[in-house]
């Protein structure tokens, strides 16, 4: 059992569609995407390769790719092509407003991973 | 197995050695001795050693792997001296650093390697050595020749100290060394022993022209002066006497006074020498076992001084002794000659004026453009021709030639370019046997055969597999009609073409589908073409390509762009951004250089540094902070981010420069007016340089303006200076501004509707090739050029200045930073 955190992101049309932006959650950038289905995507800014901003990056309905060197994430799984990963955070539209459910590291078997994403 | 040495490793030598590979690798054991000290290399590209356009390592031909693969045993360094027949043995010996290869002597005969092989047959491919009249002081530090690497290497590093050079000799070679003495910054006098430069190629109307042609270029041309000996001061060159009594002062020395066949080793041999080793029509000598190649050959009273003839020789020599076609036999070679002597182009074949009344002459000058055209005709056959100034179209010519064939009953058109640019002579109208690629010797059939048995399809897989057009590459308009005629038309691999790797479509047929539906976005592009899926991975291409095509009309959608075309900056890696502000033509001014100081200390710039392109990078400013730095600086983007035009170099040219001869900085700064923020394929870079000197990198670029004497620019094409450093391609020469800015409209925008997403004009210019380019581009070949130029013009008054967004931005929170949030509430998050 861990902590989590609800977080209002604002108005869904404060992000141009099918661009990002990077909040700043308890010290987390977080990388938020409005995908052109209208739907909502939040995963860990920093890409883990070089730091590159992946809220700058380019994205289709499934992948995103940091603006630095090209490095692919899936933006449902966090999945990177080369065996890298992101945190994915659980996302949802509410009176228009984006809400997003951020929960900090935690340890399992001693090895630092993502609070969990679902609920 | 028979056991065979080759002498000499030279063009000859290697080539008849290649030649019998391809025919049977397993007829001989194979041993060769070379006298220079490495593998085989292309002695045509030694002028550009000299002028320094070329590295030595970039003109060898066969490597010293090259023999390991082919279980070639090479002596290099070594010089064969003695053929022992009695006994069937080659004698030779290794060379010191003091001994040149051609020498007549051997300085350290006493303690040197003696090195024997025995053999069953002999190849005698000696080559020549340069001729050195006999006169007083040719053994003076500072006299050189021109025939090897060496050569050129000394006669570089000599040159580093001295002010002035004298080339004796005007003939083609002498040419040669004083344009490459002139890239060494010497002052460099031609001297000619006959009335005329290049007597054996220019009659002495068309000699006065390129002599007051190479004046132009500041070169000093005395002709009818016989030197007659060589001057020395504190033991060096200090200039030349001449017979009639005149001197002149030179710190160095080209001899360049015609060559003679090495032939010593024959006649030691006690082996048939008149002026070359005297061969029959299968290459053989008077000893049956011992073949000769090359330019040490005397065939039928005739030498040769040129490779086209070599090839032949080789080709016929390899099928006597591998027993192929032992009947095989070499009836001599029409030669003529094809060349650049300091930028100005030359073609000259068979005889320079008639020797019989019924002879027809036929001659065109254009003095003032430096133009002069002769043609003589007996039989309805060239008898002799020069082209001076403009070579367009002698491949025609030659081929008319070389074939002997009949001549059209107007003759101009072989001249001239036929009104409709077509061309005169059809690839496949000619005989198996002719020539196509006259560098490397291929002729027809080879090429035919090639692409109808080995389904090479490309101009680049018939080269890879026969050489052809890989020399000077002017035959590779003929070899792809060739490919054309054989299987009507190229064949590519589909997906390879792809533009962008979502849309199952090659450039030309997406293009066609955008216009033809008028899509005019990105996601509409997803929605019409692949089902509605968008591809991350093929927006950027997509987005720029329907800018290509829409300029006005494009529906920008900002996500389909990369993040520095959406913010007009040049991400970092720490995730700032870089402002580069326009310079036209690298030129700015105190007033400018005020705002942008200023803007930088206020916006707390991290550095300031000049760029590659001439201009000035501000790094390390937040993107919050784009819109206020680019009003304060108050000068139009750079495009530095962005797959686009980015700048144009300049040299300072005639305003200032002692060198100029063309005002570089005024064009430059035109075309960067014209093209700024024009999006392309790829990043393109382009360069206008004041002379040759090319300061400004010119030849290097996407495209590069020359100006060169005569009040004329040339235009250079596909130049790159990144990962890839390649020459540009010559496009065209042409005598104005107006006449520079209609080539690069239809240059850029062919490039534009053509490359592949990411593909630099250098690989697309390689890949469609020069000469095609050229076809479409100046003889307007597909009939395109009025509507290119109209879509560029169209493309250019489009342009807005994308830094204007700094007012309007384009999007919402477009120069946002990231969000500080706050949490709304706590939840226990139970898994
Ligand atoms: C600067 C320059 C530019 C030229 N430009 C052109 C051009 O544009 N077009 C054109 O058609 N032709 C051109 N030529 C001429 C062309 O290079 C020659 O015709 C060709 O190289 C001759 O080939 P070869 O094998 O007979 O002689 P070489 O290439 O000279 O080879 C002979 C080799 O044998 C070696 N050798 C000699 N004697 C011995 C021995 N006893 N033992 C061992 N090795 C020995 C020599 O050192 C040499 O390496 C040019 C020549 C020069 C120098
Ligand atoms: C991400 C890394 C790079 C960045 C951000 C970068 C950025 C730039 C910028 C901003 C300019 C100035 C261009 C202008 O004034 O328009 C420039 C010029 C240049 N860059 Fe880079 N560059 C990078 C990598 C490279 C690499 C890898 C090469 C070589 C392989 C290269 C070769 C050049 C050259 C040759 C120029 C000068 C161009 C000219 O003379 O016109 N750059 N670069
Ligand atoms: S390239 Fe320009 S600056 Fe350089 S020498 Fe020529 S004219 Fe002068
Ligand atoms: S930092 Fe993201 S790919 Fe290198």
């Amino acid at each position: 059992m861990d902590r989590a955190y609800i977080i209002n992101l604002g108005p869904l049309e404060d992000i141009a569609i099918g661009q990002g932006r990077c909040f700043i959650v308890k010290d987390t950038e977080v990388a938020v995407f409005r995908l052109r289905d209208g739907s909502v995507a939040a995963i860990e800014n920093q890409c883990p390769h070089r730091k590159g901003p992946l809220a700058e990056g380019i994205i289709d309905q499934q992948f995103v790719v940091c603006p630095l060197h090209g490095h692919k994430f899936d933006l449902e799984t966090g999945q990177g092509e080369g065996g890298e990963c992101v945190r994915v955070f659980n996302t949802w539209i509410e009176h228009g407003n984006i809400y997003m459910q951020f929960s900090p590291y935690v340890f399992i078997d001693g090895k630092i991973t993502a609070g969990t994403n679902n609920n | 197995m028979k056991k065979l040495v080759v002498i000499g490793n030279g063009m000859a030598g290697a080539r008849v050695v290649e030649e019998i590979l391809a025919r049977d690798a397993q007829a001989f054991e194979i041993v060769m001795f070379g006298a220079e000290p490495y593998g085989n290399y292309n002695r045509i590209l030694l002028s550009n050693i000299l002028n320094q356009t070329q590295q030595p390592a970039e003109i060898f031909m066969n490597t010293l792997s090259w023999y390991q693969e082919n279980n070639i045993r090479l002596h290099a360094g070594v010089k064969a001296v003695e053929i022992d027949r009695k006994n069937k043995k080659v004698a030779g010996i290794r060379l010191s650093k003091e001994d040149a290869p051609y020498g007549t002597k051997i300085v350290n005969t006493a303690s040197a390697e003696i090195i024997e092989e025995d053999y069953d047959y002999v190849i005698l491919a000696t080559g020549s050595r340069p001729f050195v009249p006999p006169f007083a002081g040719a053994d003076l530090p500072g006299v050189f020749v021109f025939r090897t690497i060496d050569d050129c290497d000394g006669i570089a590093a000599y040159a580093k100290n001295c002010r002035k050079a004298a080339v004796i000799g005007g003939g083609l070679l002498g040419l040669e060394a004083a344009r490459g003495l002139m890239t060494h910054d010497v002052e460099v006098t031609v001297i000619e022993a006959g009335p005329q430069l290049m007597q054996m190629q220019l009659d002495s109307e068309s000699g006065d022209i390129l002599r007051r042609t190479m004046e132009g270029m500041g070169v000093r041309v005395l002709t009818g002066s016989l030197t007659a000996q060589i001057t020395e001061r504190d033991g060096k060159v200090g200039g030349l006497l001449f017979k009639d009594g005149s001197a002149l002062e030179t710190d160095m020395v080209v001899i360049s006074a015609g060559i003679r066949p090495i032939t010593e080793i024959a006649q030691v041999s006690h082996i048939d020498v008149n002026r070359g080793i005297v061969c029959d029509d299968q290459m053989r000598t008077s000893d049956p076992e011992i073949f000769a190649v090359g330019e040490c050959v005397e065939h039928r009273e005739k030498l040769y001084g040129l490779v086209e003839p070599i090839w032949e020789q080789a080709r016929v020599l390899a099928d006597v002794i591998t027993e192929k076609n032992p009947d095989a036999a070499y009836e001599g070679s029409r030669t003529g000659t094809k060349l650049k002597v300091m930028g100005v182009e030359l073609v000259s074949m068979g005889q320079t004026d008639p020797d019989q009344p019924d002879d027809e002459v036929l001659v065109y000058r254009n003095p003032n453009r430096g133009i002069y055209k002769k043609l003589l005709v007996r039989d309805e056959r060239i008898l002799g021709a020069i082209l001076l100034g403009d070579a367009e179209f002698s491949d025609t010519l030659m081929q008319f030639f070389m074939n002997e064939k009949e001549l059209p009953e107007n003759r101009s058109e072989v001249l001239f370019a036929s009104v409709e640019g077509t061309t005169l002579l059809a690839a496949a109208d000619l005989p198996d046997g002719a020539q196509i690629c006259n560098c490397n010797g291929v002729c027809k059939k080879t090429i035919v055969d090639c692409i109808e048995n080995d389904g090479a399809t490309s101009v680049a897989a018939v080269g890879a597999k026969t050489k052809a057009g890989k020399g000077c590459g002017s035959c590779r308009g003929l070899i792809a009609q060739l490919i054309e005629s054989a299987v009507g038309e190229v064949q590519y691999d589909a997906s390879e073409h792809y533009y962008v790797p979502g849309v199952p479509l090659e450039k030309s047929q997406l293009i066609r589908e955008i216009r033809d539906r008028k899509i005019k976005s990105v996601s509409e592009v997803f929605a019409q073409l692949c089902g509605g899926r968008e591809h991350v991975d093929s927006k950027v291409g997509l987005a720029s390509l329907l800018k290509t095509v829409w300029p006005k009309e494009y529906e920008d959608e900002r996500d389909a762009r990369f993040i520095n075309d959406r913010v007009h900056a040049n991400i970092q890696k720490d995730g700032t951004f870089s402002v580069v502000p326009r310079i036209y033509g690298g030129v700015t001014s105190a007033e400018d250089l005020l705002r942008i100081a200023n803007a930088a200390v206020k916006y707390n710039v991290k550095m300031v540094k000049f760029t590659g392109g001439q201009r000035i990078d501000l790094l390390g400013v937040k993107k919050e902070d784009l819109p206020g730095i680019w009003k304060d600086i108050g000068i139009p983007s750079g495009h530095a981010y962005t797959k686009a035009f980015r700048t144009c170099k300049s040299c300072v040219g005639t305003d200032f420069c002692r060198f100029g001869l063309g005002d570089s900085i005024s064009l430059s700064q035109k075309i960067e007016i014209r093209y700024q923020g024009m999006e392309c394929p790829h990043k393109v870079k382009m360069a206008v340089t004041g002379c040759p000197r090319n300061c400004a990198e010119a030849y290097v670029k996407d495209v590069g303006v020359v100006a060169i004497e005569g009040d004329r620019w040339e235009l250079y094409i596909g130049g790159a200076a990144g990962s890839i450093i390649r020459k540009g391609d010559l496009m065209c020469t042409v005598d104005d501004e107006v006449a520079v800015i209609k080539y690069v409209d239809r240059f850029l925008q062919y490039y534009r509707e053509h490359a592949k997403y990411l593909e630099r004009t250098y690989g697309f210019v390689e890949r469609i090739g020069v000469d095609v380019l050229k076809g479409i581009l100046i003889e307007d070949s597909l009939g395109i050029c009025a509507q290119l130029e109209e879509r560029m013009q169209e493309a250019v008054e489009a342009y807005r200045d994308p830094w204007a967004e700094a007012d309007v931005p384009a999007y919402i929170n477009q120069f946002q930073g990231p969000q500080l949030v706050e949490v709304v509430r706590e939840v226990n998050n139970n898994g």
